[in-house]
Parts: structure tokens; C-alpha cells; sequence
């Protein structure tokens, strides 16, 4: 990409993402909602690039596009589970909470796997420890706290965490 | 009544079930960490049952082209995951009890302190 | 006979919203209240939703729009309030 356009259009993405927002609020694509969402898409990455952090480079969409395939069926499928818990008695429930050794780096990877893991059923992510100030200081090994409805297995859940969810953004985010 | 409105009423009442669930379990569930796994969920899901009923609705029966609804899915799937984080932090932090049966409880104090400025 | 299946949809999801009342007045604690809190205006964007079915009208998407934003941002602010004491640090 020429520098130009790079300057022109910071983060295509996002730019990309308003376009299409602004077209979906207004529910409508006649030529001055067009003209409307370019200035806009155009404008807004320009005016607040000094509030953002350093953008991810290089994320492969092909692979996003089959993770969040993969993360919507599971939402569907096992909230049955969730279903079943809920309508259960009270003295069944076996809560707990635990701790999942992270190998994922990087703000945007790091806050996709806690929403995965919130809005996959039986599992809400409370905390990343330890707490990074600055995103480029080395804080070492790092863990995601996570409260189960239906701990069985520790081990199992982590494995399956990592084995399902941050494996895959590992590869999208080449990290 | 066609095809399509039998679609759009399974699924409505689908995404109105699933509300009523997320709600049945707030009222439920014994503490706090396990009822915040309802609303998060099941709520999300029905909502975007709803959303998914509206849209067909619009489009396949009323024949106008309105995507407007996918908006608000998009916002809720982006959000919730967010507000049940928000919402558990502030639970850890303010000391809120945790159900007796609990497993490895000793991690909420881990997290609940404030890191250092 | 769609009609008559959205308003037991509705009365379903009115029904969640007194379950919801329920939780928000027992409270046994602030995060719990808030979380009852929440959950009304997610359920009220269902009822919206169901209404706009019901009515055949595209009117009230901005409303339940609006009540989504405005939910989401007042739940954070009040749980970064209960969690540090203060709303922007």
C-alpha cells in the first residue's frame, strides 16, 4: 500500500465498519447517506487516531470469519446446558473459580478470548492477572480468572479453553 | 399462515423463552457469580432470536429492505460479555459473598485488590 | 394467528420483567440490584422488538437502540464507580 493511502485511511477496518453502521442506522443506501458514511468513515479514524493504541497489524480474515462462525454455534448449542442447570435444583450446582494460564499476548487478542469466554455458556471471565499498565512492559506469565457454573474438571476446562478458543486466535493473530 | 410466519413465530417464542430463562435464573440461583451467568446468556441468546424474527419479519413479510435490527444484536453481543466483566469486578471488589460450596474461593481475593498507581 | 403467538411472546417477556423487579427490590447486595437493573433494559429492547412485530412498524428501533447505548454505558459507570470509587480516573 502506498504511504499515501496509508495516511488517507489509517485503519481500513474500522473505516470499513462505520461506513457500514452508518448505512444500517439510517436504513437506507440513497446517494446522501452514501456521501454521508465516506466523509464519515473517511473523518472519524483521522480525528481520534492520537486516542487509540497501537492497532494489531496483520489479522487473517478468513480464519476470524471461521471462529466467530464456530463461537456463535456454541453459544446456541450449549446454552441448553446452561438451560438444564438453571432448572435443576440449587443443591446440585458445584461453582468455583479458575485460573487459566494464558499464552495469548496483545490488548484486542487478549479482550476477544475474555468475551469468548463470557458468551460461551457455563464460563464468565472476571479478571486478567496480573494488571498491565503500559502495554508494552513485561508483566510474565500472565492468567485469566473465569467463574464456572459446573466445575467437574479443572484440568479439562482449561485444556478445552485453550485447545478451542485461543489456539485459533493465536493463529488469526500470528502471535 | 405460510412458511415463513411459522419461522418467525418459533423463533420468537424461542427468544422470549430464553429471556424469560435468564430471568427465572436471577431470581434463582443462590449468589451472585452464578446468577450473573444468567442474564449474560440466555438473555443475550433471546435477544438475538428476536432480532433474528424481526429482521425476517421485514423483509420476507412486510418486503422492505430493514437491517436496521442487526445493530442492535451486534451492540448486545459486543456488550454483554463487557457488562457481566464490569459487573463481576465490582462484586469481587465490594466483597460479595460467595456461595459456601465455591470452589478455590481464595482466588477472589487475588483479584478484588486494587493494583498499585 | 402470528399476532396472537407475539403477544403471548409479550406477555412471557412481561413476565420476566416482574421476575427481574423482584430480583432488583430483594437485592441482597448493590452489584446484585444492578445486575436486575441491567437486565430490565435488555428486556425491554425484547419488548420493543416484539412490539415492532406486533404493530408492523419500524419506528421503535432507534427507541430500543437508544435504551441499549444508554443501558450499557450507565451499567459500566456505575460499576466503575462501585469498583474504584470514582467514575474517570
Amino acid at each position: 500500500m502506498a504511504s499515501w493511502t496509508h495516511k488517507l485511511i489509517p485503519t481500513p477496518a474500522r473505516s470499513v465498519m462505520l461506513f457500514v453502521v452508518w448505512l444500517l442506522l439510517n436504513n437506507s443506501v440513497a446517494p446522501v447517506h452514501l456521501l454521508a458514511a465516506t466523509i464519515l468513515a473517511l473523518a472519524i479514524p483521522l480525528i481520534t487516531a492520537s486516542f487509540r493504541d497501537k492497532q494489531t497489524p496483520f489479522i487473517q480474515w478468513r480464519l476470524a470469519f471461521w471462529y466467530l462462525l464456530k463461537v456463535l454455534g456454541d453459544i446456541v448449542l450449549a446454552n441448553v446446558q446452561v438451560i438444564r442447570i438453571v432448572l435443576g435444583p440449587n443443591r446440585l450446582l458445584r461453582p468455583g473459580f479458575v485460573m487459566v494460564p494464558l499464552e495469548l499476548r496483545g490488548a484486542l487478542p487478549l479482550s476477544i478470548l475474555a468475551c469468548t469466554v463470557s458468551l460461551t455458556p457455563g464460563t464468565v471471565s472476571a479478571e486478567i492477572l496480573p494488571y498491565q499498565h503500559d502495554p508494552d512492559e513485561d508483566v510474565g506469565e500472565r492468567f485469566l480468572l473465569i467463574h464456572v457454573l459446573d466445575l467437574s474438571d479443572e484440568a479439562a476446562l482449561i485444556q478445552e479453553i485453550k485447545q478451542r478458543y485461543e489456539q485459533p486466535l493465536q493463529e488469526m493473530f500470528g502471535c | 399462515m405460510s412458511g415463513i410466519e411459522w419461522l418467525i413465530a418459533v423463533l420468537v417464542l424461542l427468544g422470549a423463552i430464553f429471556v424469560l430463562l435468564g430471568s427465572v435464573a436471577l431470581v434463582k440461583l443462590p449468589d451472585f457469580y452464578t446468577r450473573l451467568h444468567g442474564p449474560t446468556k440466555a438473555t443475550t441468546l433471546g435477544l438475538g432470536s428476536l432480532v433474528l424474527a424481526s429482521m425476517i419479519f421485514f423483509n420476507f413479510v412486510q418486503n422492505e429492505l430493514s437491517l436496521q435490527q442487526l445493530l442492535i444484536a451486534l451492540f448486545l453481543f459486543i456488550t454483554a460479555p463487557v457488562t457481566a466483566y464490569m459487573l463481576i469486578k465490582a462484586g469481587m471488589h465490594q466483597k460479595v459473598a460467595a456461595l459456601e460450596v465455591t470452589k478455590n474461593q481464595h482466588l477472589m481475593q487475588v483479584s478484588g485488590k486494587k493494583p498499585a498507581p | 394467528m402470528l399476532t396472537q403467538i407475539v403477544l403471548v411472546a409479550m406477555l412471557l417477556i412481561g413476565l420476566s420483567l416482574l421476575l427481574n423487579l423482584w430480583s432488583l427490590l430483594r437485592g441482597s447486595s448493590m452489584p446484585d440490584r444492578l445486575l436486575a437493573l441491567d437486565t430490565m433494559y435488555i428486556n425491554s429492547i425484547a419488548l420493543l422488538l416484539c412490539y415492532g412485530i406486533y404493530g408492523a412498524s419500524n419506528l421503535h428501533f432507534e427507541a430500543a437502540l437508544l435504551i441499549a447505548m444508554l443501558g450499557f454505558v450507565s451499567t459500566v459507570a456505575v460499576c466503575k464507580f462501585m469498583s474504584r470509587g470514582d467514575i474517570i480516573e
